[in-house]
């Protein structure tokens, strides 16, 4: 099989005998770290490399609005944009995060100027507790950006990130649909 | 999370040399590798791994890249689920591929997760899952309770007296019916294995999981163009519409003349096996023959020839045969 010209460090892969030592220095365990969050610059230092971005947010920024929910990528709750991506921060090394563009629930609205997604939560009733409210707003912004959201059904399977144990999908669902049909003005 | 270390090579070079491993038992490790991490956290959570030194290897170049060849089609092992699911050549030559991905985890999840870690993401036993409870993968020799325990999204086909971990990706069943083979990267430079030859059964050393050795890293997933041409499907049977592991999945290549004849056949299954599982008994006996409802229920009933059930799992011998009738049904554009 001839495969496409391309190198994956072929030529720079040494034997072993010889080689340099392991990652140089494999010590570090915290860190100055530099994050690009709704546009602002933070600097956190001396953070422990383990932290996730989730945990960063809430805990050392103080930018609660992104919810804990199960910690381990199965509810949602903590969804936030990456460079513009649908992530769970949970799931994330904060220190994995420099250089990249962090948006939260809230950079895309404030109280009196809200984000024409959030509007339509409130318009279709789309919480009860409120919980994962914020991730499924983030979700959902994405979602649209994606283009997923020409059936009911299509919103529901790419959607399927974010867990309500309230029971609000039906309005979640509208709510998303409304907005991405841009109907209502923000 | 345990504490650990940070370090991002930029090279593979520097990441093989680093010698980060990837077998499952607590002791050995010590140093692991890190890119999309969406396993890899979820393991370091719930104590399953503790690394002391985590790799970060999502600064590698030229990994997360889809290069189109003239006889090969090659994923970098840093391309995401998601990339990989809308890349217009993957849509339209290995619809299996896409489909297949797409059934697998969550949108925010593929936003993360890389090809080469999915192929190397761990069983979703609840005892390998909870370190409380004994297990052989995750402690060899310390027992299986999963044997005459709760057992019910595990294996039917490949288990051993030691472990009946189910093989829980999506991918990899996809993988299996092109002929795919993975590029590793290590110490001694670059070498080829068959995706087929990947992954071990547990037989009496459920913690060695795969053939790749410490520092060995997988950099690219190649995808012969033999395949082009193929009609290719997955189907994923879950618990929920969205968003689980199969109880039962199976990627389904088919090659077929005008009049329905199948000239090859290639039928791999997940959620019912210890690794990704092809299923040659299915295969042969459609090739030859005109693809109807009948030959569909009668090569699937072949595919649980080999289950052994374990109580609670026993449902699985079934819905395997069907999910794999369904799948040839749909492939064939019989449903």
């Amino acid at each position: 099989m001839v495969a496409p010209e391309s190198s994956y460090g072929e030529e720079s892969v040494p034997p072993t005998s010889g080689a340099a030592p392991a990652v140089e220095p494999h010590t570090i365990r915290s860190v100055d770290v530099d994050l690009t969050i709704n546009g602002a610059q933070h600097r956190l230092a001396s953070l422990d490399v383990n932290a996730t971005l989730l945990d960063c947010l809430r805990d050392a920024l103080h930018l609660t609005g992104t919810k804990k929910g199960c910690g381990l990528g199965q509810c949602g709750a903590c969804t936030v944009l990456v460079d513009g991506r649908r992530v769970n921060a949970c799931l994330c090394l904060a220190v994995m995060q420099q250089g990249k563009q962090i948006t939260t629930i809230e950079g895309i609205g404030i109280e009196g100027d809200l984000h024409v997604l959030q509007s339509a939560f409130i318009r279709h009733d789309a919480f009860q507790c409120g919980y994962c409210t914020s991730g499924q707003i983030m979700s959902g912004l994405a979602c649209i950006h994606e283009g997923h959201t020409r059936s009911d059904d299509e919103v529901r399977e790419w959607m399927s990130g974010n867990l309500c144990r309230c029971g609000a999908y039906t309005n979640i669902v509208a709510a998303v649909r409304e907005a991405a049909q841009g109907s209502v003005a923000k | 999370m345990t504490p650990f270390t940070y370090a991002k090579p930029e090279s593979v070079a520097q990441a093989v040399r680093s010698g980060a491993g990837h077998q499952s038992d607590a002791k050995s490790s010590a140093l692991d590798f890190f890119a999309g991490g969406t396993d890899m956290v979820q393991l370091m959570q719930e104590r399953v791994r503790n690394p002391e030194h985590v790799v970060d290897i999502t600064g590698l170049p030229q990994l997360d890249r889809i290069e189109v060849g003239e006889q090969s089609t090659r994923l970098g092992a840093l391309v995401r689920m998601s990339d990989a699911a809308s890349h217009p050549h993957i849509v339209e030559v290995f619809p299996v591929v896409a489909e297949a991905l797409l059934a697998s985890a969550s949108p925010q999840v593929r936003n993360l997760a890389t090809l080469g870690g999915n192929l190397l993401q761990r069983t979703r036993c609840g005892y390998f899952r909870d370190v409380v409870t004994p297990c052989n993968k995750r402690i060899p020799g310390s027992g299986c309770p999963a044997i005459d325990g709760q057992n019910r999204g595990l294996a039917i086909l490949g288990t051993s007296q030691r472990c009946i971990a189910t093989y829980a990706g999506d991918f990899a069943n996809a993988l299996m019916v092109l002929d795919a083979s993975v590029l590793i990267a290590g110490s001694a430079g670059l070498r080829t294995v068959a995706l087929a030859d990947l992954h071990r059964q547990p037989g009496d050393t459920p913690h060695l999981e795969t053939h790749l050795q410490p520092g060995e890293l997988i950099v690219a997933i190649e995808l012969p163009h033999l395949a082009v041409g193929l009609r290719s499907h997955y189907l994923k049977v879950r618990d929920r519409t969205s968003f689980a592991f199969a109880l039962a999945s199976v990627a389904v290549g088919l090659d077929m003349a005008s009049d329905g004849t199948v000239r090859d056949a290639r039928i791999a299954v997940g959620g019912v096996a210890t690794t990704p599982w092809r299923l040659p008994r299915v295969e042969q006996a459609l090739r030859g023959h005109k693809l109807d409802a009948e030959l569909c229920r009668a090569a699937s009933a072949l595919a649980s020839a080999d289950a052994v059930p374990h109580g609670q799992n026993a449902f699985k011998v079934t819905l395997l045969e069907r999910v794999v009738a369904r799948g040839l049904e749909e492939t064939g554009g019989l449903a």
